[in-house]
């Protein structure tokens, strides 16, 4: 455990390190997300006039949770392309052949992975408040909320690097977005479940990002839903990815 | 032995050489066309359904919501070609193939000119493709097949437009990097646009009067007039109109770009 | 070709970068028809800026130069008609076969369009690209794109051909193998080759003459024997049996010069009489009991004539020498390096 923990500290620390070195490289996991805030809440603030359609923070809270969330996601998927580019360039051979537990290497990534989302996150957040949006839940709500996007950057991150790590280049880049990004969007991203119809609505109610996405709404508006349920969701799914993970682990050191 | 050596070739005959090389890399690199390809009808797909509600808004035209989006994976599509034509002729720019070509008498606007051929070609099938999957997913064209010939060949003037624009960023920067750093301002300009609801029903004001002043507003609305509406000649005229100041700009600012990159004594 | 009949000549050039230092900094040279001239430097000496501002890529900040009887910045149209370069990088297009690169700078340089295809098969066979001519260039071996890149260099027939460290990174066959072409070029069509090296040993067997340039200047210039002639005399290198007895070896080959110490226990003296004074090497050590286990006898070379020159040998001097002020790529805007 002790070397386990050695290892992912190192991992962690370089992660942050190279951020704080080059802060540039935050900028599009921070520029993103607020760019949908503005695009969603501001561009699309109307469909809040929808009959039915009954979020009481408002438009720009409905859609500041998805993009909460949906950073979180990116977050994880970002670090993926770091792996990537760390096996494109050797570095990842280096540290395979050096770290004393190679697992420790993936807990690295991830946690550094959440850290920078920390970033992320508070400035969206802070945006958001500027934008005049309203905050209906309590203080536990909100950390039930923090928690919801924990677990899904921790997911994401996860994903990514499995996949970064079986196929070792940065060419990967689309295979590790793609599907969390179709993830992410076959919510209700724009109106909630409720309203949408078709066969979106289908694929919406039985998708696993619903849960959370409705759970982290609920919570943000003080009305929680679900929680139990979206955080069994999550934790089966960093499960699934862990395993998933470890295994592109394996695929890497057997690649040498 | 000596080649027989004529004159340095005409102006079309060189535009010809590189447009001819440019079109081959991109059917040879027919990966590369999928994923520009899919993803704007991914997202027609998600939003089409799930933006659905929006019809109920008062105000919103009487079509459906896919109907309304269609115009919008052509301006998507068109994001890719800049992406793609920057990136290709950083390329050379950075491997030094460039080189190769100065020292040729190849004049700076045949290369730009040559170099967008791929484009061209990728514009076109985009745009096909498109539309056939607008169409069979229940999309009517209210301007008729008239109409969808029109709606090709702006999009695919658009498409042209943005390859400028990619073309412009790879002459001044000359590195892959910095294209792709620009993708997202141009994704930007997108969304901040009509792309998702009528100019009428955007409510908050910043938003309302930045989609009114963007360019991207008017060339999606020049498309999805022709889908929705039928023959617009207003939204036609001003969709045409900024796309043909768009090539206009994008080339001409390339060109003047290329007397410096083109150093040659 | 120029009034004085030189091919290439060079007064003054000088090629300084904003913020940086004088890449080159007054280069005076002339090159003969049909002769190989070797430019020979460490990394940041000089060698591509010099030859990217012959080939016109890039303009002096002062001096003249004219290439083919063309002045380079005022004629530099009729330059890039009259010379073939293959530049640092090899520059293919990974996409394209070696024939479609042909064919492609074949129009573009306007040859014939009657004579484009059997003009690029000549220069595939020439080059020894035929079963490989159909392939896409990002399946070939470095030695392939070199000799393509040659190829590319020679198809509308220049009379002037600059190479740029043609052989760096390639394994000693292509270097063979290329080293007998640009000769055959040189030797048999009278090509006069302006070649860029930072190997000796290219420099030594190609070059007719041998321009060595070290941080912007010609330090040297003549042919590859008169250079290392000046320099003297060979040197014998002997390591002793015995390390202990290194003191002792010193001692007898004062005899024939000042003794230097050098790595792994060997002791080197110049001898001021040639090889022929080996001989009385060996009998001295002999006399003296001393056992040798190894003894080597070194000519002159073209480091020592570079070291002779500027202190510092050739293969360290890139390690040691300034800041290269290589011209970037034409992808990245050149700021003083």
């Amino acid at each position: 455990m002790r070397r386990f923990l050695f290892v992912a500290r190192a991992v962690a620390w370089r992660s942050i390190h190279n951020t704080l070195v080059s802060p540039a490289i935050l900028l599009p996991s921070i520029i993103f997300p607020l760019f949908f805030l503005a695009a969603f809440a501001g561009g699309l603030s109307k469909i809040a006039d929808v009959p039915n359609f009954n979020y009481r923070p408002g438009y720009t809270a409905f859609q500041f949770v998805f993009v909460f969330l949906q950073s979180a996601a990116f977050g994880g998927v970002f670090t993926g392309f770091a792996v990537a580019r760390d096996f494109d360039s050797g570095f990842a051979r280096r540290l395979l052949l050096s770290a004393p537990r190679r697992s420790g290497i993936i807990a690295g990534y991830t946690v550094g992975a959440l850290l920078r989302w920390f970033v992320t996150a508070t400035v969206v957040t802070i945006a958001a408040l500027l934008a005049g949006m309203h905050v209906d839940g309590g203080g536990i709500d909100l950390v039930g909320m923090l928690g919801l996007g924990i677990l899904v950057n921790l997911g994401a991150a996860l994903w990514a690097c499995g996949v970064a790590m079986f196929l070792r280049t940065e060419q990967a880049g689309p295979l590790i977005q793609m599907p969390v990004f179709v993830i992410i969007f076959l919510a209700p991203v724009y109106v909630p479940l409720k309203l949408l119809t078709g066969w979106i609505h289908s694929v919406a109610s039985v998708n696993p990002a619903t849960v959370a996405l409705e759970a982290a709404r609920g919570l943000f508006a003080g009305s929680p839903e679900k929680v139990a349920l979206a955080f069994a969701l999550l934790v089966a799914g960093i499960a699934v990815t862990t395993v998933w993970a470890r295994r592109g682990l394996a695929s890497a050191e057997r690649a040498g | 032995m000596a080649a027989e050596v004529l004159n340095a070739p005409g102006l079309l005959e060189q535009v010809a050489a590189v447009a001819r090389r440019s079109v081959m890399r991109t059917l040879r690199q027919r990966a590369l066309l999928v994923f520009p390809l899919l993803f704007p009808l991914i997202l027609f797909a998600i939003n089409g359904s799930a933006l659905s509600a929006a019809t109920r808004l008062p105000g919103f035209p009487p079509v459906s919501y896919r109907a309304f989006a269609l115009a919008v994976p052509f301006m998507q599509g068109a994001l890719f070609v800049a992406v793609t034509a920057g990136t290709d002729l950083a390329r050379d720019i950075e491997s030094g193939f460039f080189n190769r070509l100065a020292l040729t008498p190849l004049r700076g606007g045949a290369l730009l000119a040559g170099q967008l051929g791929g484009s061209i070609v990728v514009a076109c099938v985009q745009s096909v493709v498109y539309l056939v999957v607008g169409v069979a997913t229940g999309v009517g064209i209210a301007s008729g097949v008239g109409g969808a010939l029109v709606l090709l060949a702006l999009s695919i003037l658009i498409s042209f437009g943005f390859a400028g624009v990619g073309t412009l960023l790879a002459v001044r920067f000359g590195t892959g990097e910095a294209v792709q750093g620009f993708f997202p301002l141009l994704f930007v300009t997108l969304f901040l646009s009509s792309s998702s609801l009528p100019r009428s029903l955007i409510k908050v004001p910043w938003f309302h009067a930045v989609a009114t002043y963007n360019p991207v507003s008017y060339l999606i609305e020049g498309v999805r007039s022709l889908v929705i509406t039928g023959w617009d000649a207003r939204a036609l005229a001003l969709g045409f109109g900024f796309a043909i100041a768009l090539v206009i700009l994008s080339l001409g600012f390339a060109v003047a770009a290329m007397k410096n990159r083109l150093v040659r004594t | 070709m120029s009034e004085s009949g030189a091919a290439i000549e060079v007064e003054g050039l000088v090629r300084e970068f904003r913020k940086g230092p004088r890449a080159v900094d007054g280069i005076d040279l002339a090159v003969s028809p049909g002769e190989i001239y070797g430019f020979l430097g460490p990394n940041g000496a000089g060698k591509s800026t010099t030859v990217l501002m012959l080939t016109t890529l890039l303009p002096p900040t002062s001096g003249r130069a004219s290439v083919g009887g063309f002045d380079i910045v005022h004629q530099g149209s009729q330059v890039r008609a009259s010379i073939g370069a293959a530049l640092q990088e090899a520059a293919l297009d990974s996409i394209l076969t070696g024939r479609e690169h042909l064919l492609l700078q074949a129009t573009l340089q306007g040859v014939a369009k009657a004579t484009r295809v059997r003009r690029s098969q000549e220069l595939l066979e020439r080059v020894g690209l035929t079963e490989a001519a159909d392939r896409r260039v990002g399946g070939y071996s470095g030695g392939m794109k070199r000799r393509l890149d040659l190829a590319l260099a020679l198809v509308h027939g220049p009379r002037i051909l600059f190479l740029d460290e043609p052989t760096t990174g390639l394994d000693l066959q292509s270097r063979t193998a290329l080293w007998s072409e640009v000769s055959r070029l040189a030797h048999d069509e009278g090509m006069t080759v302006f070649l860029t090296t930072q190997y000796l040993e290219e420099a030594d067997t190609l070059a007719d003459r041998v321009g060595i340039i070290d941080r912007g200047k010609i330090v040297a210039e003549d042919t590859p024997a008169r250079l290392k002639a000046e320099i003297g005399s060979p040197t014998v290198e002997v390591v002793p049996a015995d390390p202990s007895t290194a003191d002792a070896f010193a001692e007898q080959l004062a005899q024939f010069g000042v003794p230097s110490r050098n790595g792994r226990d060997s002791i080197g003296v110049q001898l001021p009489q040639g090889e022929a004074q080996l001989a009385e090497v060996i009998r001295a050590l002999d006399q003296a009991g001393l056992h040798v286990a190894s003894l080597h006898l070194h000519q002159p070379s073209l480091d020592d004539v570079f070291l002779a020159k500027t202190g510092r040998k050739l293969e360290g001097a890139a390690a040691a020498s300034e800041p290269e002020v290589q011209p970037a790529p034409r992808g990245r805007r050149r700021r003083g390096r």
